[in-house]
């Protein structure tokens, strides 16, 4: 299972190997053809195919078909309709990758550095919630943040909620359910970067009379950087198209984008469907290309 | 202060880890439990009493089965494929230098950076517009699946190649074994548990994908298109079961792994 613990950050360490004799170049080139062509088939071809789809006459039906008449008029109308939707997914899926890393960042650093033989079982663990299916998982969530469940009583206890005070159908309940279902995508490339950092390096911190909080800021946090980044995009880009969590956890207040694009494409409305799927997928591009740079990672990919 | 707290106070990062794998776990733990819950009423979702029933009688709900063995079929043939093309294309990243392999591997990361629901929408638009859209099923779905799970292939695979040496490759080869033999005695027994790991993650991605599959899969119903069916209506205790069985069935897998592991290393010493 170690692979899969080097998910996020295994690109950051790709050695480039040796020149070769040209030869083999062609091996290279067919090794890649089978799985390319199908990357290249059915991941970049729908891709224009739904940026097509997206300039279609919002008029037409499945019945008649759709004919494509450049309509770049879709943007606007579905940005307009379809804005607060959309400022709550990416709302949400920010609040979920803070909570992630809050949660996460501690569970990789106990792994990383303080599990010793109990390591692998921890990252075990780690992984184990994702062979029991995620929308089992989900429902679970409703169980335990329902009106009588003892969280709802723990909480009213504290007096943190009022006697009325409920979770199930919050927002407090879809970001709890988000967070959920994506900590293990920001622990495990936390925990990649965390377990390669030399351990002297730390220890030099404290031989230099560094306190525990400062070594930690001015040495392990930048070094764990990598980490930080592949984290948060691999929670931040999934929770912002998630629809799953908000339909279950929440209600119509919390719909988020995704189960916008999920019930027009059902209704059959191609256009407007297509539309907000390719804003949401340049909304997200143009974001990652903006945090990558600032982050000053550009090993990630 | 007292001996718990100070064991806190020295422990306590590993404390905060161990709550929050606590939280990872307590859905499980309701799972579990709700898999030998006997509801009261058809729609009731709380733990009303114990039995055996749902245990002995998964199939009871209709259609439920059928759902688990198409998606087991989907998981197991987009396993195979998605394994076989992305270890392919993890040997070329690794161990070939050719023009464009950065913007190779650029293009593996992009599918695993962009949102299901984007991935889903774009292959639902190209099916329909290329003729595909009342042909929705079966091999649409497994076409989405091995797109999806490839690039976590190549990924995993390529973690495994990376952090091998070399240099026992090299000393097959000044023992006389050909490039054939070296491969098959040397390099593919090495890389093998990567490619284990990485068909495990295909299988289990494939398996419990939904908001793609939920797009792209016309009438079929995979297991988790069924679960989501059920939770807008009433939700039968067998899920539970079902989902239960599959994380120890990967529990099982696990453990047999890391002991094998640790069998192997011992027996180096």
């Amino acid at each position: 299972m170690s692979a899969v613990g080097q998910l996020g950050a295994a690109s950051a360490a790709d050695p480039v190997p040796p020149p070769e004799r040209s030869g083999r170049k062609l091996t290279a080139y067919l090794l890649l053809l089978p799985g390319g062509l199908w990357l290249l088939l059915f991941f970049v071809v729908p891709l224009v195919s739904l940026l097509a789809a997206s300039l279609y006459d919002p008029n037409g039906s499945i019945e008649n078909g759709f004919s494509m008449t450049w309509h770049w008029q879709n943007f606007g109308t579905t940005m307009v309709d379809y804005a607060k939707p959309f400022g709550r997914s990416l709302w949400y899926a920010l609040l979920t990758t803070a909570f992630c890393l809050l949660l996460g960042y501690p569970l990789a650093y106990a792994i990383a550095m303080k599990a010793g033989r109990w390591k692998n079982l921890m990252l075990a663990l780690v992984i184990a919630p994702f062979f029991t299916s995620f929308l089992i998982r989900t429902l679970s969530w409703k169980l335990l943040l329902s009106d009588n469940g003892f969280v709802v009583g723990a909480l009213q206890w504290l007096h943190i909620l009022g006697p009325d005070g409920r979770l199930l159908a919050t927002t407090a309940a879809v970001v709890t359910g988000l967070t959920y279902n994506f900590l293990p995508f920001m622990v495990l490339p936390l925990y990649a970067s965390l377990e390669k950092i030399d351990r002297r390096l730390i220890e030099a911190g404290g031989d230099l009379f560094a306190g525990p909080v400062t070594t930690f800021r001015t040495v392990t946090l930048p070094l764990s950087m990598p980490g930080v980044v592949a984290g948060t995009l691999l929670t931040f880009i999934p929770a912002a198209g998630d629809y799953i969590n908000a339909q279950l956890l929440g209600t119509p207040k919390q719909r988020m984008i995704g189960n916008d694009i999920q019930r027009l494409f059902a209704a059959g409305a191609y256009p407007t469907a297509a539309a907000l799927s390719v804003t949401l997928m340049a909304a997200i591009v143009v974001l990652v290309l903006i945090y990558v740079r600032r982050a000053g990672t550009d090993e990630l990919v | 202060m007292t001996r718990v707290g100070r064991f806190i106070g020295r422990h306590f990062v590993m404390v905060l880890g161990l709550v929050v794998l606590l939280y990872l776990f307590a859905p499980i733990v309701v799972v579990m439990l709700m898999s030998f819950n006997q509801p009261k009423s058809r729609l009731s979702y709380t733990f009303d009493g114990f039995t055996w029933d749902n245990w002995l009688h998964p199939c009871q709900p209709y259609g439920l089965c059928d759902a688990v063995s198409t998606s087991l079929r989907i998981g197991l043939l987009a396993t195979v494929v998605a394994t076989a093309l992305g270890t392919l294309m993890a040997f070329a990243m690794v161990r070939h230098r050719f023009r464009g392999r950065s913007a190779t591997n650029l293009f593996i990361f992009l599918p695993m950076a962009s949102p299901e629901i984007v991935l889903g929408s774009s292959l639902l638009a190209l099916f329909v517009s290329s003729g595909f859209g009342g042909k929705l099923g079966f091999w649409t779905i497994l076409i989405a699946h091995v797109m999806f799970c490839l690039s976590f292939v190549v990924v995993t695979v390529k973690a495994r190649l990376a952090g091998m040496d070399g240099r026992l490759e090299q000393a097959a080869m000044d023992l006389y074994a050909n490039e054939w033999q070296t491969f098959w005695r040397v390099t593919f027994p090495l890389v093998f548990p990567g490619i284990m790991a990485a068909a495990l993650l295909s299988f289990s991605l494939s398996f419990d994908d939904f908001i793609i599959t939920n797009l792209n899969a016309g009438t079929t119903v995979t297991f988790p298109m069924y679960v989501w069916g059920s939770a807008q209506r009433d939700i039968p205790p067998q899920i539970n079961v079902i989902g239960t069985a599959m994380f120890l069935l990967a529990l099982v897998f696990v453990l047999a792994g890391e002991l094998t592991r640790r069998r192997r290393t011992r027996s180096a010493r």
